[in-house]
C-alpha cells in the first residue's frame, strides 16, 4: 500500500524524474522531491492559492493535484518565470515597482495565476482582475498594489503584444 | 537627526531589498529548510475542549513502518526543567498553574491541546501514526463563552478551580459618579467583538537539530521572537546560551500569532535533543485553526455621561475579555483595550471593571491590533450614540471631543503595563480628522446618498478615529559592522515578517555611512549574530530597532571619521561619506570605507591609526522613555443590500500621522494591509464554536478572509508628527490600519440604514446577521 | 494534513474504470480533484483506492447532437466556460460559471465531478435541474440515463450505484425566444453560494411566457426546482407584479439551516434572488 510510483515531467523546461507515493500531491512533489521550494503551501484545501503553478500552460492549485496526475505534464513555477539572463518577467518587475508583496509567501501563487491571466485576457479591467485574483489569499497586502502590479504588467503585456 | 541632504535615504520609497529573493522564489521560508537525516513530527491533539486524559497508548503508533519516535510528556521529561511554559511577561498578580503545558498528560483544556508528538521519516507516516495512538478521555463539561465563565455554577475551566476569572482589574481615574450627577444625557451601549484569528499565509514551523558533537542545539522557528525563543529553551531544557542557537528564516506573516512560544516549539527541540534526530514541524492551516493563538473575543457592557454639547463626561461599565484555557503571554490584551477606550478623546473620568476569564478555546494573544480595535470599536460605538441621542453630527460630537492640537503633547491620567503614564506625545488629532473628513468629502455625502437612493441604492458614511501605542520597549538590539570586505552589515534581534524592515533598517544605515541601502546586508533574528533581542510586537520595530540602528551606525560613522581623518590628513569636518567612500570635500582624495575596516582590521606587529579602535562596529541601544502615539482617522463609504444583508465598500479613505516616514511606500503597504485585516473582523471572519467549545470553521472556506473583490479602492494619506521620544522621529504602523476599520465600517452600515431603533453593536456583521437586524425593524427588502 | 495512504489507479479506458470500480468497493473516483482531495488532504476520507478518471480522452468534451448538448463528465469547467457552443446553447450555464469557485479550480474541475459531489450550493447541478439534464453512468453491468430531477438522492449523494460512474451530462437547449437570469448570493467571490437562483423564460409569439423553469441553489439538499411559480409565470406576460407573485413562492420552501445561514434568512434570500434572476431575464434582450 506504501509502495512509490515513479514520476516524470518537464519542471520550466527541465525533466525531472522522481518517486513518490500515491497520496503525494504536486506541491509537495515540486518541493520536497524536486527541491523547487519556491511554490508555497498554505492551506492543503485549495482555498489560499499559494501553491498555484501552471499545468500544461493552466493555473492550479497544486495541493490539489496529485503528483503522480502530473506525469508527462508541463510544469511551470515561479523559478521559471524570470528569463535564463535572469531579467525578470514583466510581472514580477511590476510586483516589485508596485510594493505588491509584503512577506513573499503567497506571491509565488499569484505570479502563476496572472501569468495565465495576462496571457488570456491581457486587456481585464480593475474588477476583472480583482475577480481573477479572487482565488489568492493575501494577507499582507490588502490586494491593492497586487491589482495595480497586474495592471501595469498586462499593460506592459499587450503593448509587446500590440508592437 | 541626520541631515535632510536630497541623496538622502530616509523618507525615499526606496524599492525593497527584500524582493529581488522572494519575487523569484528565492524566499527561504521554514518549510524550505531540509537537513541531511531531517525527519518529520505530527501531533496528537486533544479532541475534545475538556477533558481529562485516562491512557494513552502508543504501542500500535510505534510499530508502524517509518515512525520513529512517539513521545508523550512523560518521554520528554527527562531533558525538560518543567511540564509548563514560563509566562512569558512575568506578572506578580496573575495566578500560578496557568500556562500551556509542552504536552498534556492530564486535563485538557482546548481542542487542540497538544498529547503527543509523532517523529516519523514523512509527515504523512507521522500523521498516520498519530491517528494510531489510542487515547481515552473523559469528557468534561467545557466553558464556551467568556460571559457563562462568569457563572459561579457553571463548569470550570480546570477542574478545582475556584472560579473561571484569572485576573480582574480597574481601569478607573476621575470621578466617574460626579460626571454622571452632572450629565445631561445618559447612554448605555453593549457591545460583542469576536474572536478571529491572524492566519498568515504561512503558518508556523520549526526545525530542531542537535548536533551532539559541537553540544548544540540549533533551533530554526518562524517566529516573531528568535532572542525570547532561545530564552524558553535555555530555561526549559536547562541549558546556556552557549547551547542553543534560534534561527529564524524568511517568515510569510505574523500578525501576532508568532509572538510567543509554543508548546510545538519546545517538544519538538526536546525530541530533537532526546533522539538525536533533526525533526521539522510545520502547521499546517487546521492546526492554526486549533492552535495558533486567536483574539478579541470582548464584551463590553457600559454606561456614559455626557453634557449637553455632546461632551463625554465619564463612562462606567464592565468589560469581559476571553482569555482562552491558558495565559500563556500576560493579560495584555485586556489591559491595552481598556486603556485605548479613550484614544484621541478627552475623557474625564473612567471606570471600568475588566474581567479576564477563562475558556476552553484556544488562547487569546495579540492579533494586529493588539486590544486596540476593540477598545477603539467601543468608544466609536459610543460617539455615533452620543450623536443620534443628541441629533447631532458624527463628525461634529468627534470633533468636540478630540484632544485639541494645543493640549498636545497630551498627558492621560492612565498608566501603560510598566507603570509609566500613557503620552501622546505629538500629532494634531482635529486636523488629522478634518483631512479625512476633506479627503472623503464628508460634506458631500447627502448628495451622494441621495443620488444612490434614485437608484434604490442605500449608502451610508462611517467614520473613526483610533491611536496605537507603538514602539514598545524596553528596548531592540541594533548593531552596525563594516568588515573588511567592506561590506556594511546590520544585526538586530528585530524579526521582520513582511513589512520591509530589511529595507527601511539599511535607509537608516545609508544615511550615515554614505553607501546605498542595496550595499547594506541586514540579519534579522540570528541569536548566533547578536546576543540580544525581543522581536516583532506592538508596531515597534521601526521606532525602537531603527533608532538603535541608526545610533549604531552614527558610532560608526565616528569611527570612520576618526580613522579617515588620520589617513586623509584632513580635519574630520572636512570629510564627507559617499558612494561607500570617505572623501575630503571638494577634493578628489579620498579613501573607501573597505580600506578604512583592512587598517583597522590590524596588521600584526604594527599600531593602528591614531584614536582607532580595532574594527568598524557600532552599538548604542535606544532606549524608549515611553509608547509613541500615532493618530489615524478612517472614513469609509458602504452600500448595504437591503435584501441580502451584503455590505460592500465603495471607498475607503485614511489619514494616519506616522511620525517621519522612513520609506512611505511600505508605510502605505502597512496601513493598507491593517485596513483589509479590519474589514475582515467587520465584515467576514468570524471564529466559531459550537456549544462544547468545539471549532466548527476550520477550514478557510468556513473563516473567511476578505479577498481582492471585497476591497474596495483604500486611500491613504500620510501626515508626518515627528515623534519627540526617539531620535528619528518615527511612529509604528503595523497594527495602525486595523485599530478603527472595524469601528469605521460598522458606522457606515449603521449610518445606512438609517433606523432610529438599529443600533449595531457587533463583529463580525454577517449578512444573516444584518438581515435580522433589518427584518426586526421592518427594512429588510 | 497529508492524505491517509491509498492505490492510485490511472485507467486509459471507460471500461477499465468500471472494471476497478467493480473490483474495489470503496474505491473513490477522481475527476478535477477540487472537492474530493481536500477531503484527502483532510482525512475527511479516506480510501483504499483512488481510480483517476483524468487519463481517459473520451470522457471529456462538448458536442451537439440532434439538438442537444452532449457534454463528457471529465469536461473542465474553464473549457465549459469558454465554449462558444456553451455560450450559443446554453448562456445560463456560461453565466452561471462565472460564479464557480475560481480560475485556479474551473481550471481542474469537472462538470462531472460538480454533479457527483453534489455540494447543495453548486452551480452546475443546478444549471442541469434547470435544464432537465439526463445524466449518463456506466458500469460493468451496462449503461443508463438518469433524470436530473432523480439524480440526487440524499445530501450531497447522487443516485449512483456503488460501482456507477458518471460519463456525460446532455442538455436540451431552450429554443425560440427564451430569457435567462443567474444570481447567487455568496460571502465572497467564487464561494459557494449562500442561495443562488436560475431562471429560463419562453416566450411564445404572442409575447406571453409559455415555459418557465426556476431553480434555487443551496437552500435544501439538493438544487430545488420551483413548479408553483413556473406554474404561475407560464401564460403571464411577465410583469413586475407576475415576477413578485412567483418569487413569493420561493419563500415558502423548506430550507436548511447552519451555523452560517438560518432557514428563515435562506427563505427570504430564496425570494429576494429569485425576484432579481426574473428581473435580470427581462432586463436581457432576449435571444
Amino acid at each position: 500500500m506504501d509502495d512509490t510510483i515513479a514520476v516524470a515531467l518537464r519542471v520550466n523546461g527541465r525533466t525531472f524524474q522522481g518517486r513518490c507515493e500515491p497520496r503525494t500531491h504536486l506541491a509537495d512533489f515540486l518541493r520536497h522531491e524536486l527541491g523547487l521550494t519556491g511554490t508555497h503551501v498554505g492551506c492543503e484545501h485549495g482555498v489560499c492559492g499559494a501553491c498555484t503553478v501552471l499545468v500544461d500552460g493552466r493555473a492550479v492549485r497544486g495541493c490539489l493535484m496529485l503528483a503522480a496526475q502530473a506525469d508527462g505534464a508541463e510544469v511551470r513555477t515561479v523559478e521559471g518565470l524570470a528569463a535564463a539572463d535572469g531579467t525578470l518577467h514583466p510581472l514580477q518587475a511590476a510586483f516589485v515597482e508596485a510594493h505588491a508583496l509584503q512577506c513573499g509567501f503567497c506571491t509565488p501563487g499569484i505570479l502563476m495565476t496572472l501569468v495565465e491571466v495576462l496571457n488570456d485576457t491581457p486587456d481585464a479591467d480593475e474588477a476583472e482582475m480583482r475577480e481573477a485574483l479572487s482565488g489568492n489569499l493575501c494577507r499582507c497586502t490588502g490586494y491593492q498594489n497586487i491589482v495595480k502590479a497586474a495592471l501595469t504588467a498586462a499593460k506592459a503585456v499587450s503593448g509587446v503584444r500590440g508592437a | 537627526m541626520p541631515d535632510a541632504k536630497p541623496e538622502a535615504m530616509i523618507g525615499r520609497s526606496v524599492r525593497r531589498l527584500e524582493d529581488p529573493a522572494l519575487i523569484r522564489g528565492q524566499g527561504r521560508f521554514l518549510d524550505d529548510l531540509s537537513l541531511p537525516g531531517q525527519t518529520h513530527a505530527a501531533f496528537l491533539r486533544s479532541p475534545v475542549a475538556h477533558g481529562r486524559i485516562r491512557r494513552i497508548d502508543t504501542e500500535t503508533a510505534r510499530t508502524l513502518p517509518g515512525v520513529r519516535a512517539v513521545l508523550t510528556l512523560a518521554d520528554l521529561r527527562p531533558v525538560l526543567t518543567a511540564d509548563r511554559l514560563p509566562l512569558q511577561f512575568r506578572s506578580a498578580t496573575l495566578p500560578t498553574g496557568i500556562t500551556p503545558f509542552v504536552l498534556n498528560e492530564g486535563e485538557v483544556v482546548y481542542v487542540g491541546e497538544t498529547i503527543a508528538l509523532v517523529v516519523a521519516d514523512s509527515r504523512a507516516i507521522a500523521e498516520d501514526a498519530a491517528a494510531l495512538i489510542d487515547l481515552d478521555i473523559e469528557e468534561l463539561d467545557p466553558v464556551a463563552d467568556c460571559r457563562d465563565a462568569l457563572d459561579e455554577a457553571g463548569p470550570r475551566v480546570y477542574a478545582g478551580r475556584a472560579d473561571n476569572v484569572f485576573s480582574r482589574f480597574r481601569q478607573a481615574y476621575g470621578d466617574a459618579d460626579a460626571g454622571f450627577a452632572a450629565a445631561a444625557h445618559r447612554l448605555s451601549l453593549s457591545l460583542k467583538q469576536h474572536r478571529g484569528g491572524a492566519h498568515p499565509i504561512e503558518g508556523r514551523g520549526v526545525v530542531a537539530s542537535f548536533d551532539r558533537f559541537a553540544d548544540q542545539l540549533t533551533v530554526w522557528s518562524s517566529t516573531q521572537l528568535a532572542h525570547e525563543a532561545r530564552g524558553f529553551l535555555v530555561e526549559l531544557l536547562g541549558r546556556d546560551e552557549n547551547g542553543v542557537r534560534v534561527v529564524t528564516p524568511d517568515v510569510g506573516g505574523g500578525f501576532g500569532a508568532k509572538y510567543l512560544f509554543y508548546p510545538e516549539e519546545i517538544a519538538v527541540a526536546a525530541a530533537s535533543l532526546l533522539t538525536g534526530l533533526p525533526i521539522k514541524w510545520v502547521e499546517d492551516r487546521r492546526e492554526h485553526f486549533l492552535a495558533a493563538i486567536q483574539e478579541r473575543d470582548q464584551y463590553w457592557d457600559f454606561e456614559a455621561a455626557v453634557d449637553a454639547d455632546g461632551r463625554l463626561l465619564a463612562v462606567r461599565g464592565r468589560m469581559v475579555s476571553d482569555a482562552g484555557a491558558y495565559v500563556p503571554q500576560g493579560i495584555n490584551l485586556a489591559y491595552n483595550a481598556s486603556t485605548a477606550f479613550p484614544g484621541p478623546y478627552v475623557l474625564p473620568a473612567y471606570d471600568l471593571d475588566v474581567f479576564v476569564t477563562a475558556t476552553n478555546k484556544v488562547p487569546t494573544i495579540p492579533v494586529r491590533g493588539a486590544g486596540y480595535p476593540e477598545g477603539t470599536f467601543a468608544m466609536e460605538r459610543l460617539l455615533d450614540a452620543i450623536a443620534r441621542e443628541l441629533g447631532l453630527d458624527r463628525a461634529e460630537v468627534r470633533r468636540r471631543n478630540l484632544v485639541p492640537g494645543e493640549a498636545m503633547p497630551y498627558r492621560t491620567p492612565m498608566a501603560s503595563r510598566s507603570g509609566s503614564a500613557i503620552l501622546y506625545d505629538s500629532g494634531d488629532f482635529p486636523a488629522i480628522f478634518a483631512q479625512a473628513l476633506e479627503r472623503i468629502d464628508y460634506a458631500g455625502f447627502e448628495a451622494r446618498r441621495a443620488a444612490a437612493a434614485e437608484e434604490g441604492r442605500t449608502l451610508g458614511i462611517g467614520i473613526a478615529c483610533g491611536i496605537k501605542g507603538t514602539g514598545r520597549g524596553p528596548y531592540e538590539s541594533g548593531l552596525v559592522r563594516i568588515g573588511k570586505s567592506g561590506r556594511v552589515s546590520v544585526y538586530t534581534g528585530a524579526m521582520p515578517m513582511g513589512q520591509g524592515l530589511k529595507t527601511a533598517l539599511a535607509q537608516i544605515t545609508a544615511d550615515q555611512l554614505g553607501v546605498a541601502p542595496d550595499q547594506i546586508t541586514v540579519i534579522c533574528g540570528d541569536t548566533g549574530t547578536i546576543p540580544l533581542g525581543l522581536g516583532g510586537f506592538a508596531s515597534r520595530q521601526t521606532v525602537t530597532a531603527g533608532s538603535s540602528v541608526h545610533q549604531a551606525a552614527a558610532v560608526v560613522r565616528r569611527k570612520v571619521l576618526t580613522v579617515a581623518s588620520e589617513l586623509l590628513e584632513a580635519p574630520e569636518g572636512d570629510l564627507e561619506l559617499v558612494n561607500g567612500e570617505v572623501r575630503v570635500k571638494g577634493t578628489d582624495r579620498a579613501i573607501t570605507l573597505k580600506a578604512v575596516a583592512e587598517v583597522v582590521s590590524g596588521v600584526p606587529g604594527y599600531a593602528l591609526p591614531k584614536g582607532a579602535e580595532p574594527g568598524l562596529e557600532g552599538q548604542d541601544p535606544f532606549l524608549p522613555t515611553g509608547l509613541t502615539y500615532g493618530m489615524a482617522a478612517h472614513a469609509v463609504e458602504a452600500e448595504v443590500d437591503t435584501g441580502t444583508g451584503n455590505v460592500k465598500l465603495l471607498r475607503y479613505v485614511v489619514v494616519n500621522d506616522c511620525g517621519r516616514a522612513i520609506n512611505p511606500m511600505l508605510v502605505e503597504g502597512q496601513i493598507v494591509g491593517g485596513v483589509v485585516h479590519g474589514i475582515g473582523n467587520a465584515l467576514f471572519e468570524w471564529m466559531g464554536y459550537d456549544d462544547r467549545a468545539q471549532p466548527i470553521t476550520t477550514t478557510l472556506a468556513e473563516y473567511l478572509l476578505p479577498t481582492c473583490t471585497e476591497i474596495p479602492p483604500i486611500e491613504v494619506h500620510l501626515v508626518e508628527y515627528p515623534s519627540p521620544l526617539n531620535p528619528l522621529g518615527v511612529k509604528g504602523v503595523g497594527e495602525a490600519g486595523t485599530v478603527p476599520a472595524a469601528a469605521a465600517i460598522i458606522s457606515a452600515v449603521e449610518d445606512a440604514l438609517r433606523e432610529p431603533g438599529i443600533r449595531l453593536g457587533e463583529v463580525p456583521l454577517s449578512p444573516h446577521r444584518l438581515y435580522q437586524i433589518m427584518r426586526d425593524c421592518g427594512r429588510s427588502a | 494534513m497529508k492524505p491517509a495512504p491509498f492505490r492510485y489507479h490511472a485507467p486509459r479506458s471507460v471500461a477499465d474504470a468500471v472494471g476497478l470500480l467493480a473490483e474495489r468497493p470503496g474505491a473513490r473516483l477522481l475527476s478535477g480533484g477540487q472537492s474530493l482531495m481536500p477531503m484527502l488532504n483532510l482525512r475527511y476520507v479516506m480510501p483504499d483506492d483512488v481510480i483517476d478518471l483524468n487519463r481517459i480522452d473520451t470522457l471529456a468534451g462538448i458536442a451537439e447532437e440532434g439538438g442537444r448538448v452532449r457534454i463528457g463528465g471529465m469536461t473542465r469547467q474553464r473549457d465549459l466556460e469558454r465554449s462558444p457552443v456553451v455560450a450559443r446553447h446554453l448562456p445560463v450555464m456560461r453565466e452561471a460559471l462565472r460564479w464557480v469557485g475560481h480560475i485556479q479550480t474551473r481550471n481542474r474541475g469537472t462538470i462531472g465531478g460538480s454533479l457527483c459531489h453534489l455540494d447543495p450550493a453548486a452551480e452546475l447541478p443546478a444549471i442541469a435541474m434547470l435544464y432537465d439534464a439526463e445524466v449518463s453512468a456506466i458500469s460493468v453491468r451496462g449503461e443508463r440515463s438518469i433524470a436530473m430531477a432523480e439524480f440526487p438522492a440524499f445530501y450531497m449523494t447522487p443516485a449512483l450505484e456503488p460501482d456507477e460512474a458518471l460519463t456525460a451530462v446532455t442538455f436540451t437547449p431552450w429554443t425560440g425566444r427564451t430569457a435567462f437570469g443567474f444570481v447567487e448570493f455568496s460571502r465572497r467571490h467564487g464561494d459557494f453560494a449562500v442561495v443562488s437562483a436560475a431562471c429560463l423564460l419562453g416566450y411564445g409569439p404572442d409575447g406571453r411566457i409559455d415555459r418557465a423553469a426556476l431553480v434555487l441553489g443551496g437552500v435544501g439538499a439538493a438544487p430545488l426546482r420551483l413548479p408553483d411559480a413556473e406554474a404561475r409565470l407560464t401564460g403571464s406576460r411577465g410583469t413586475s407584479e407576475d415576477f413578485t407573485e412567483a418569487a413569493a413562492f420561493a419563500e415558502r420552501i423548506e430550507a436548511m439551516d447552519d451555523a452560517h445561514a438560518g432557514a428563515d434568512y435562506r427563505r427570504h434570500l430564496a425570494r429576494v434572488l429569485t425576484g432579481r434572476a426574473l428581473a435580470q431575464a427581462v432586463a436581457r434582450p432576449a435571444a
